[in-house]
């Protein structure tokens, strides 16, 4: 088996889930490499080696600058036939679930998505799949080789082994379709004060059923009483109720506290890898059938707007009594 | 302007979604229902076909043949027409599969701008476009939540792990849009009507170039591991009450 991982890189640094899954594939039989592609990335190239693998091929190129998916096809592409790679790995990011799709095709590969994780059996892989709001574990095969695989959020832990790799730069060859799109205005996110999700022990956060942004005063009150932390789904987010620095989830933050309560949020996938290893899930939902009572130790099922209040009121009397 | 609208019929998640143990797909011989996810690239296709007062929105979907009442909903909506690839040597189908057959049906349709959904409601997949613009050999830009369009060229900002950017692509290309780009519109009565006479196009697999073989596999299902016990309140009256008792039990309060 020889296994290639993506390895993701934002401001000059790898990205945590790379680097676990980098640790996750160095366990497997054969032999793993990695590869990173950008503009100026040497050294995150080089400290990568210290998660596993042999070899990290660096793409260094101008014209790789701007996180796109479509030039790193033809990269990946290009490593898989010179290389002969029979794995390719992601850890899922909006980034790199583009990257990985187009690179299926290019290939004629198969694909398997939101896997938790990876096992060997005999000379194959079968990857571990939650579906269905996580209610039926899947296993899943490839047919032939290249086999793709995308990683969920949070899978792994990044495990330094101390090695060191070697770092080979590659010849970047970019197909024409693949240079049309262009980034126009990169990435900026407004940072807002407050106390910070990713520290507090307890975290109340707010999602589409909150009706609107006058919602957010429901959750601040509530946040406020418990002496927590507000948070916010990215459907919110990006409707511009709160703000970004905010956000819970794939493409927002990852949090762990004490106590989450989710006020209003159906609970997609992408909004619960970033809080399923909280420590206790209360969820209030009017829907029955919302996702996120799948995973919530308590589910409460009914009107926000009456519950929510009343609740604040009873955890205040109790704080000041 | 020409919009494609790439849709999924699945079955509705109110009487529920299971995988049929036997062949490890899931089971779609109860009722389908567009999926939500894809009713904004709908919307937002109709929004750009009436702010330029003229064009045409075509909505394409593969799966079975009762996805066809699933997709009359579009039509309501007020897409032009609709095309089906139904067959059952798609039975099984992945990205592969799906992407060369949607590639297949948009071929034949030359439309300047193709839309989908950000995810699918039942398969968790959120990369079908990326797969799609490959066979095409089009940009794509995905997760949008602002979408313009200008002589020539698409611009979307989205989100992404690292905050807010915008990504510009020339036409023809393929966006997929979040749920964050607009609220769906609710069928009219008098759409829903006019709905009936709306061109409804099946294709088989010979139409759309054959079948490209599933490259992936289901091997085994089981039960996901235990998490605890799970209580739940469903009276709202007392609920508030509920939830402090619950915390004081757990020493979070």
């Amino acid at each position: 088996m020889k296994t290639l991982v993506f390895l993701e890189h934002h401001d000059g640094a790898v990205t945590k889930p790379s680097l676990a899954l980098l640790s996750r594939a160095a366990r497997l039989g054969g032999e793993t490499c990695g590869v990173i592609a950008g503009s100026g990335l040497k050294e995150a190239a080089a400290s990568a080696g210290a998660f596993g693998g042999s070899v990290i091929f660096a793409a260094d190129d101008e014209r790789l600058a701007a996180p796109l998916p479509q030039p790193r096809v033809d990269v990946l592409a290009g490593l898989v036939r010179d290389e002969g790679f029979d794995t390719v790995l992601f850890a899922q990011s909006v980034l790199a679930s583009d990257i990985a799709a187009g690179l299926a095709l290019r290939l004629g590969a198969g694909l398997n998505w939101d896997l938790a994780d990876i096992e060997e059996d005999g000379e194959t892989l079968i990857g571990k799949r939650p579906a269905l709001a996580d209610s039926v574990w899947v296993d899943v095969g490839w047919t032939a080789t290249p086999r793709l695989g995308l990683f969920r959020t949070g899978s792994f832990d990044p495990a330094e082994t101390g090695g060191s790799a070697e770092v080979r730069d590659v010849t970047v060859t970019l197909e024409p379709h693949s240079q049309l799109a262009e980034l126009v205005e990169p990435a900026t996110v407004d940072e807002q004060a407050g106390p910070s999700i990713e520290e507090a022990d307890v975290v109340v956060a707010g999602g589409r059923g909150l009706g609107g942004p006058e919602g957010f005063a429901l959750v601040e009150s509530l946040a406020e009483a418990l002496g927590g932390a507000v948070a916010a789904t990215r459907a919110v987010v990006d409707a511009g109720w709160y703000p970004y620095s905010a956000q819970v989830g794939q493409t927002g933050k990852t949090v762990s506290p004490k106590l989450y309560v989710a006020v209003g949020i159906s609970g997609a996938i992408q909004h619960k890898v970033g809080m399923q290893s909280s420590g206790t899930i209360v969820a209030i939902n009017k829907d029955p059938n919302a996702p996120i009572f799948d995973y919530a130790d308590l589910g409460v099922v009914g009107d926000l707007n009456e519950i929510v209040p009343r609740l604040a009121e009873l955890v205040r009397q109790r704080r000041d009594a | 302007m020409k919009i494609a609208v790439c849709v999924k019929a699945v079955p509705d998640s109110a009487t529920g979604r299971r995988i049929d143990p036997a062949s490890g797909r899931l089971d779609r011989a109860g009722d389908l229902a567009v999926s939500d996810f894809d009713l904004h690239p709908v919307e937002e296709a109709l929004r750009l076909r009436d702010a330029a007062g003229e064009g045409e929105v075509v909505v394409l979907s593969l799966g079975p043949a009762g996805a066809a009442d699933a997709i009359r909903k579009t039509l309501a909506m007020g897409a032009d027409r609709s095309v089906l690839i139904s067959d059952d040597a798609f039975a099984g189908a992945d990205l592969v599969t799906t992407a060369h057959a949607l590639a297949g049906a948009l071929g034949r349709e030359e439309a300047d701008l193709v839309l989908f959904g950000q995810q699918s409601a039942d398969g968790d997949g959120a990369c079908l476009w990326a797969a799609v613009a490959e066979v095409l050999q089009r940009p794509a830009i995905s997760q949008v939540a602002e979408l313009s369009v200008d002589a020539g060229s698409v611009t979307g900002r989205r989100q992404t792990e690292y905050g807010y950017e915008r990504i510009r692509a020339p036409l023809p290309a393929v966006v997929a849009v979040s749920d964050a780009i607009n609220e769906p519109r609710y069928p009219s009565l008098k759409g829903i009507m006019g709905a009936k006479s709306k061109p409804q196009e099946t294709l088989g697999s010979a139409d759309v170039g054959g079948v490209q073989a599933a490259q992936t596999t289901v091997i085994a299902l089981s039960a996901p591991p235990e998490r605890g016990d799970r209580r739940r309140l469903e009276d709202g009256s007392s609920a508030p009450e509920g939830i402090v008792e619950f915390l004081v039990e757990r020493r979070l309060l």
